[in-house]
């Protein structure tokens, strides 16, 4: 099982490195699909099921697609000539570094963690999952509703050619 | 099934922390790094995803679904967001006939 998170955490770190540091935008695109199911193989590892069904739906489904369209529409699937200048892109390695080790040192000292409630393994399942969401979070899940109708709203209306 | 939930008692809880951290900021390099704005994009769906990640592990080790159903929501604001930023490009590439983010620099000052 660690075997396996390993394997998964080497995936997801070199898809998200070639992500960053690969020049064409469909390569882009594929390697960020492969850095997602690596990341529902993680989900479904820490017994988060409904979670990596939905994470697979969302991302890899309706988020990438979505991608790909806009990259095939406006015409950009050849790698794109302008980059910024060497000094800039220096700076932003050394600074991803920079926090990376931040990030890390403020984390290190935090490791006492004791969990909350004994241990329940169908947490991550649909029931349970279903009866905390409309449960306790029924208010925000329709208030959801009326954030995803607004950005449909948003983005037809960017979207519409101004007369 | 049985083995499967005793899994993930044996990763430690570190190993999640040090991969969504590292994935964080390989996102955040990637937002300094690119002049695509499709790219810069992508990025920020990396470090959505190290965040629902690291939500996810905390809520599986302290058996509390609410974590779980906080990342549900990240999920829909991300779409939604996705949706919004991807119509500001193509509008931007209707307009200045690029997608390239140094064009956008007077929205700094």
């Amino acid at each position: 099982m660690i075997f396996l998170f390993y394997l998964l955490s080497a995936i997801m770190i070199v898809c998200a490195l070639l992500v960053v540091f690969s020049r064409n935008p469909i390569n882009n695109v594929i390697y960020l699909i492969l850095c997602f199911i690596a990341m529902a193989g993680h989900y479904i590892l820490l017994n988060a099921q409904f979670l990596a069904v939905v994470h697979i739906i969302v991302y890899t489904g309706a988020i990438m697609v979505l991608f790909l369209f806009v990259i095939m529409l406006l015409n950009l699937n050849k790698a794109i000539i302008f980059r910024k200048s060497t000094v800039t892109r220096v700076s932003a390695v050394v600074t991803g570094g920079i926090f990376f080790l931040v990030l890390l040192a403020a984390t290190r000292q935090t490791f006492e963690i004791h969990a909350k409630y004994p241990f329940n393994s169908d947490i991550g399942l649909v029931s349970g999952i279903g009866k905390a969401l409309f449960g306790e979070f029924l208010l925000p899940f329709e208030i959801s509703s009326i954030l995803f109708i607004s950005a449909m709203v948003g983005a037809m209306m960017f979207g519409k050619k101004d007369e | 099934m049985k083995e499967l939930s005793s899994a993930i008692q044996l990763i430690p809880l570190e190993n999640y922390i040090f991969l969504s951290v590292a994935l964080f900021s390989i996102g955040m390099m990637g937002v300094l790094f690119r002049r695509n704005t499709i790219a810069i994009l992508m990025c920020l769906e990396l470090m959505f995803n190290s965040v629902n990640l690291l939500l996810t592990a905390f809520s599986a080790y302290h058996s509390d679904p609410s974590g779980q159903v906080f990342v549900f929501f990240i999920m829909i604001v991300a779409a939604a967001e996705v949706a919004v930023g991807l119509s500001i490009v193509v509008m931007m590439k209707r307009n200045v006939d690029s997608i390239d983010i140094n064009l956008l620099n007077r929205l700094k000052w």
